[in-house]
């Protein structure tokens, strides 16, 4: 029986390893949950790009969540060459506990290591019935808007943090009421899901609220995938640039042998076949010849930086996203 | 521990063999299985220290939880206990077409994964489902509301109430009944009086083991219940993203909580299994 | 027929009360309990047969379904021998601490779902007790194939047992040692004597233990970060396409479930029938 089990054990603890061993070379991108349609269309287009370069086949593997509960999942010991994220903050914690990632990670590759970046915007319903223009309006009492938690999701803290930004434009730089503005948002919110996704299922399928506010990717996807509905997209007079940051997780690759080929994949973001297909999916790239062919399909707007109003993401993780912080004041406490 | 068992076993003469390999086997199982993973709980939660613990188990989002789930579950329970022993009456006391049919579908409920029950009730009782239209023409929102979360406790939970008061109405010696019924009492008195006292244990076991199934269950309620702080967050949920926001003491804590309550629900049924045998023994 | 013999004043109703019921029960089982199951069917089966089929033949809901199939066949049987054993010892020992130890076994039945994850990551986890020696080895036990079998079992680990152990001591265990005392070593016995008494009941709880680890979802999502086609088991995969744009697509992986577990009913039932006539 003793001997059985230490079989059964012995079998438990060798299939993985055997498994990964079986295919060539395979990289594990952890990513946030509205980039799922992204990568699905980014790996095939890497994938062709390497082996007519190297000859090597090499399989991608997906993995989506809220992007902290990503960055925790590897804390844990989920096996990721790269991370795709939505937040530099999710990448500093790989960073400061127990250094997943080099210190100068947002070095490693240009703009800050992000290769694209987006902005929270609005998808109202057909003929924007409450007649939504701005944020201001997702504070009055008949509207519901729906966006994820704010505590795992990072889609919903840019949420948090534009319409932040905004109140505090609106008072003249007074907290007090900045903090108030994004209570009753909050409070106006029914339903917080983990991930972007699951508040998209919950606005379009469930019929829940009326504006879903996520990144303007995220609303032109869902448009075009639910043309029937006649979605409509509000963008804000002010939103918040909000980065996608990408790293190689060298711990991980460094183990498992794969930091060239995550490094050419992440690479890939930055060419122009890749910014491509970014832009395609409505993510704002800077690939200027890319930029001119897909002007139209991204409205100006007036973007603020979180280093501009309010000091960078260690002030703002300190100040608003800590256990205590603003968030917990205006978020659960209320 | 081991060495002390096999000790008192060689003691008292066993016919049998098998003491020692089974005892080691059954010990080593759940001590490795079960033992040692609720050791490293209660080792988190006790490096939060006495005054934390309590902090973290009585904020007031954890307690909105608590209450969203003990309510829903309670309701859940409730609705078992009168569908669950209709059901084992009519399965046990007629005769009828399909009833083999009847008696295979009360399991439905154990043999379909929950997080499949939670997509499936959540398409039928969404406001665009074929019964959440009806609800909704009533005024009545199931889907990402409190009624949901009981639903779905009631669904995951339904068969333990039927599962356990059958077998006891099975036994149930004719004649008792036959005989107030000779002497002229009415079929509703017939159940009050002389039925019901004899499945009670039972049912009350059943009610038990539903209640303990519906405080923890999970998958099948964070489809239908809509994750909203204060009003539909249960517990497991509360638990699960604490852990997603790296909340591991809070997270221990919640979950202490619910593992302490799980442990006493069994307990009590146990002891009401005991009682009830002890009962029967008598009867 | 064998309605409640009744009074003569109320005949009129013995007919009428039992139909009642009988109508009741059947109403609200239907709606109750197998409209969710109809609704899984039509939803995967709404845009028609083609995609319901290019559906479930996706390689990553194939994958699913394989990485669900490993996990029941290495924690099924490992929990069909613990299940024979405890069984053994509760019911044909005495000791001290027996109580408490049917009370350990039972545990993790009323333990939810995901306290069985969180005490495995507190566990096996980087930040977890055993966490730093894991590391030190390079051994993958938290969002791997391991944990999740880890956490399955934690979960099924009750279902043998409970079902052996009532038996077995309504059984008694005279057979066995009539068979003891004429001589036969111990495994003799248990191979002839006890186990074609139980096997139906073993079956039975090994049946209720795949049910049950094939579905298991709480739990799992804990501990496997959702790896598409490689750590994604068929019930976290159906969470996944429903969040997909794709609900069509997660009924049609949710409906290889339900075909399990109507698979899973349908056997049971039949071993029911054997246990009774036993």
């Amino acid at each position: 029986m003793k001997r059985i089990a230490s079989l059964a054990a012995a079998f438990v603890l060798s299939v993985s390893p055997l498994a990964a061993q079986d295919k060539p070379v395979e990289i594990l991108n952890a990513s946030y949950d509205i980039a799922r349609e992204l990568f699905a269309q980014i790996n095939p287009a890497f994938t062709a790009t390497w082996k007519a370069k190297t000859g090597q086949t090499i399989e991608i593997k997906q993995s989506h969540g809220g992007s902290s509960r990503q960055a925790r999942a590897i804390l844990e010991g989920l096996q990721a060459d790269v991370v795709t994220f939505n937040q530099v903050t999710d990448i500093d914690v790989l960073r400061d506990k127990g250094g997943y990632v080099a210190r100068d990670w947002q070095r490693r590759f240009p703009n800050n290591a992000s290769p694209y970046y987006s902005l929270p915007a609005f998808l109202v319903r057909k003929g924007n019935p409450k007649g939504i223009r701005d944020w201001s309006d997702l504070v009055r009492p008949d509207v519901q808007s729906v966006f994820p938690n704010p505590k795992t999701s990072g889609n919903a803290r840019y949420t948090y943090l534009a319409a932040y930004a905004f109140a505090l434009e609106q008072a003249q730089g007074d907290q007090a009421r900045a903090q108030d503005f994004v209570k009753r948002l909050l409070a106006n919110v029914p339903v917080f899901d983990t991930g972007g996704r699951a508040a998209t299922t919950t606005f379009v399928e469930r019929g829940i609220g009326d504006v879903l506010i996520t990144f303007e990717a995220e609303v032109n996807g869902i448009r075009k995938e639910y043309g029937d509905k006649g979605f409509e997209i509000v963008v804000p007079s002010l939103s918040i640039l909000a980065e996608f940051p990408v790293a190689v997780v060298d711990k991980v690759a460094g183990k498992r042998g794969t930091e060239a080929t995550a490094k050419a994949y992440l690479d890939f973001l930055y060419s122009q076949a890749g910014q491509e297909i970014l832009a395609e999916n409505y993510n704002r790239v800077h690939h200027p010849a890319v930029i001119e062919r897909h002007k139209g399909r991204f409205p100006a707007v007036r973007l603020v930086r979180v280093e501009e109003v309010f000091g960078g993401w260690d002030k703002v993780t300190a100040e608003h996203f800590a256990e205590g912080g603003i968030l917990d004041k205006v978020f659960v406490k209320r | 521990m081991t060495a002390a068992a096999l000790r008192i076993g060689l003691r008292s003469r066993r016919v049998l063999p098998g003491f020692g390999l089974t005892m080691g086997t059954t010990l080593t199982y759940v001590a490795l299985v079960v033992l040692l993973p609720l050791a490293a709980l209660l080792l988190k939660s006790a490096e939060i220290g006495p005054d934390g613990f309590l902090r973290l188990v009585t904020g007031e989002r954890a307690l909105a939880a608590f209450q969203v789930t003990l309510t829903a579950a309670a309701f859940a329970t409730a609705f078992n206990a009168a569908y669950g022993l209709l059901m084992a009456w009519v399965l046990v006391r007629y005769e009828f077409a399909g009833k083999r049919i009847l008696d295979a579908l009360m399991d439905i409920p154990f043999a379909l994964p929950t997080a499949v029950a939670g997509v499936a009730l959540t398409a039928l009782y969404a406001a665009n489902g074929w019964f959440g239209q009806l609800f909704e023409m009533a005024g009545l929102k199931i889907v990402y509301t409190v009624t949901g979360v009981a639903l779905a406790m009631a669904f995951t939970s339904a068969p333990f109430v039927v599962r356990t008061v059958q077998p006891v109405l099975e036994s149930l010696q004719p004649d008792i009944e036959e005989a107030s019924a000779t002497l002229g009492a009415y079929p509703g008195v017939i159940f009050r009086r002389v039925i019901y006292p004899v499945i009670f244990p039972a049912h009350l076991t059943g009610c038990a083991l539903a209640f303990a199934r519906s405080l923890g269950e999970f998958g099948a309620v964070i489809f239908i219940a809509g994750n909203l702080p204060f009003k539909t967050e249960i517990v497991s949920l509360l638990v699960f993203i604490r852990l997603e926001e790296y909340d591991y003491a809070a997270a221990s804590a919640i979950a202490v909580v619910l593992l302490a309550t799980a442990f006493a629900v069994l307990l009590a049924t146990n002891a009401l299994q005991a009682l009830a045998q002890r009962h029967a023994r008598k009867g | 027929m064998s309605d409640v013999a009744s009074p003569p004043i109320a005949a009129h109703r013995s007919r009428a009360v039992p139909r009642l019921l009988i109508g009741l029960g059947v109403v609200l089982t239907l709606a109750f309990v197998a409209m969710p199951v109809a609704v899984i069917f039509a939803q995967a089966l709404s845009k028609g047969l083609a995609v319901y089929r290019a559906n479930v033949l996706a390689p990553d809901t194939l994958h699913a379904i394989y990485l669900t199939v490993v996990i029941a066949v290495v924690v099924v049987p490992v929990n069909m021998l613990f299940g024979l054993a405890a069984a053994w010892l509760i019911t044909r020992f005495a000791f001290p601490g027996r109580k408490l130890l049917v009370t350990l076994i039972e545990l993790p039945f009323s333990i939810s779902p995901i306290v069985a994850g969180v005490i495995y990551l507190l566990l096996y986890g980087a930040q977890g007790l055993l966490g730093p020696f894991l590391e030190a080895h390079d051994i993958r036990i938290m969002f791997a194939l391991p944990g999740m079998m880890l956490v399955t079992l934690f979960v099924t680990s009750p279902f043998v047992a409970r079902e052996l152990i009532p038996l077995m001591q309504v059984q008694g265990a005279d057979q066995e040692e009539a068979a003891v005392t004429l001589g036969a070593s111990g495994w003799q016995t248990f191979w002839r004597v006890t186990l074609p008494n139980i096997r139906w009941a073993l079956l039975y709880g090994a049946v209720l233990c795949t049910a049950r680890a094939i579905g298991e979802f709480g739990a799992v999502s804990v501990v496997s970060g959702n790896v598409r086609g490689e750590t994604n088991t068929l019930p976290l995969h159906v969470e996944l396409l429903y969040h997909d744009y794709n609900a069509v697509g997660a009924f049609a992986a949710a409906t290889t479930l339900t075909l399990i577990a109507l698979v899973t009913l349908v056997l049971k039932a039949l071993l029911e029938r054997r246990l009774e006539r036993r």
